[in-house]
């Protein structure tokens, strides 16, 4: 097959031709055609087109400056295993199953038994996998940028996001053509705040399923009968506060969770209602999630089981307790805040590529 | 069944006992929330588009829609005739189903049909057709101020409003959605 990068004449276009599309030169026919994929490196019939490889020259330099960030600030790059027996056991995640175990859907199980061994300032850059997850901001194979700090609370955790996405993206982050100003200090807004000024919705978390669901609806919103607590919440802020979160020039720090969206973090300590996390968003894009590191070992094991039986409940698998993080936990975790932070999103930010298949090496429709 | 790892455009689905066919769709997962696939459905047998959110773990029926090129034939009456090239099979199609295009289309036009349960329910043509113009006035000198036309008639029979130099025996464009002159053909 011949190669030709320049002055490529096509005699016969396909009149459907759209830029990006992989066209075969002796026959005009289009050879492949994925939206948001572009030709790949290795193809027989095209060389990687310049935004293409642009794009790759900011990924590689987004993870020189991510990893001499956290260097120069004294942490400590570690490489756990991305094969587990049991991998997070969030309610709407799903693990991908591989030999005897699981990809993990993120690296924060073993990344607190090491916090629990003594380490106090830990960061990793790995894949991560989630099955059945692909859209403009999902891939099922994805890289995280996740760290700790133990003896430190989420103001550290703050200061760090804001810091290493100032450093990454420059004084704006890019979406699509807009600038989003991303620097320090961000914009701080509490959960509760959000939904009672953008949906009219006002979140205890204490509140049953069926009170949230009346409050949803009444605020105009369509949510399904006898939704949980968590799809009645989700119905309105996607439909409400997320489109104003995309909407802002500037990056805010989502903070001060209602318990029931507690996850792994510890909720404070005169306000049960109210757990101690934050989102990170910039332009709309969901960048990052942060905790207080839950440390209890009995309210953990509690929220686990708790898990299992939901997962159970809904027909999703169900995967076996961590026992030994359980026990790291039992042993005694520091008090810890740590952050999990989408590589490929804080890339999209970096060069304003509208689709996460536009940052990846190889995207799942290239394989 | 479909899941919504299924979803993609084009796709066919029933819903409440209506074809539908996928135009757009977007994933959706909040960090800690449920995923789900936002997607819009077009009614194939009215066009009426809908949006639904289709979660993670949801089915949805497929529908027995198919797709097939088929060649026009010959008008009968209120009916038009069509034949798929690949097995010669015929087809009766009503003009309704067609709309205003009907009156565009020549002998062998090459059109995509969609059958739901067998029976077709949408007839595409291709964006433009080539027809000779077989009567018109000849437009009147001096009278070119802004944009005037004068009727013209095709070969297929379609009246169509033609800029004033254009003559019988020219082969003219026309878009079928709108039924508008596009420009003036040379022969090859």
């Amino acid at each position: 097959m011949r190669t030709e990068l320049f002055d490529l004449t096509i005699t016969n276009p396909p009149r459907t031709w759209r830029p990006g599309q992989l066209v075969e030169i002796e026959t005009g026919r289009i050879l492949r055609d994925h939206a948001g994929d572009y030709p790949a490196p290795g193809s027989e019939v095209m060389r990687l087109p310049l935004p293409r490889l642009s794009r790759l020259r900011a990924r590689a330099s987004a993870l020189a400056t991510t990893r001499a960030f956290f260097v120069e600030r004294g942490f400590l790059e570690v490489e756990t295993p991305l094969l587990v027996p049991s991998p997070g056991l969030e309610i709407h995640l799903d693990a991908i199953a591989a030999a005897d175990g699981y990809l993990i859907t993120s690296p924060e199980y073993q990344m607190k038994r090491l916090l629990a061994g003594g380490c106090e300032k830990i960061f990793q850059i790995c894949k991560c996998f989630r099955a059945n997850e692909r859209g403009a901001h999902h891939a099922r194979e994805f890289t995280m940028i996740e760290w700790y700090r133990a003896y430190a609370d989420l103001d550290a955790i703050v200061t760090d996001t804001q810091q290493l996405v100032h450093a990454v993206c420059g004084d704006h982050a890019r979406v699509g053509d807009r600038e989003i100003d991303v620097r320090p200090p961000w914009q701080r807004l509490t959960v509760r705040d959000a939904m009672a000024r953008w949906a009219n919705v006002q979140v205890d978390g204490s509140e049953p399923a069926a009170d949230l669901v009346r409050a949803v609806r009444e605020a105009g919103i369509a949510v399904d009968d006898g939704a949980a607590w968590d799809d009645a919440f989700f119905a309105a802020f996607l439909a409400r506060v997320e489109p104003e979160l995309a909407a802002l020039d500037h990056a805010v720090i989502l903070e001060d969770w209602p318990a029931p969206l507690a996850a792994l973090a510890r909720r404070k300590e005169h306000d049960a209602k109210t757990a101690l996390r934050f989102e990170a968003y910039v332009g709309g894009i969901e960048l990052a999630n942060a905790f207080d590191e839950l440390t209890d070992p009995d309210e953990q094991r509690a929220r686990f089981v708790e898990d299992q039986r939901v997962r159970a409940e809904r027909g999703r698998a169900v995967y076996p307790l961590d026992e030994k993080l359980l026990a790291a936990l039992v042993e005694g975790l520091p008090p810890s805040a740590g952050i999990a932070l989408g590589f490929d999103r804080l890339v999209m930010l970096a060069t304003g590529a509208p689709s996460i298949d536009q940052v990846l090496t190889f995207s799942t429709g290239e394989l | 069944m479909y899941d919504t790892s299924d979803i993609r455009k084009g796709l066919k689905v029933l819903m409440d006992g209506n074809p539908y066919t996928v135009i757009e769709f977007q994933f959706v997962k909040p960090g800690k929330g449920a995923a789900f696939t936002r997607t819009k459905f077009k009614n194939l047998l009215t066009g009426a588009v809908v949006e639904r959110n289709i979660r993670s773990g949801e089915k949805l029926e497929p529908a027995n829609v198919e797709t097939r090129d088929m060649q026009f034939l010959y008008k009968e009456g209120n009916d038009l005739v069509f034949m798929d090239q690949s097995n010669y099979e015929q087809v009766t199609i009503s003009k309704d189903l067609i709309g205003s295009a009907h009156d565009l289309m020549k002998d062998n036009l090459p059109c995509t049909v969609v059958f739901f349960n067998e029976r077709p329910v949408d007839v595409t043509l291709p964006t433009f057709v080539f027809l000779e113009v077989t009567a018109s006035e000849p437009g009147v000198k001096g009278d070119t101020t802004g944009n005037v036309t004068k009727p013209a008639t095709v070969e297929t029979g379609a009246t169509v409003a033609v800029p004033l130099f254009i003559k019988v025996g020219e082969t003219i464009k026309i878009d079928t959605r709108t039924h508008e002159y596009v420009e003036r053909v040379n022969k090859q």
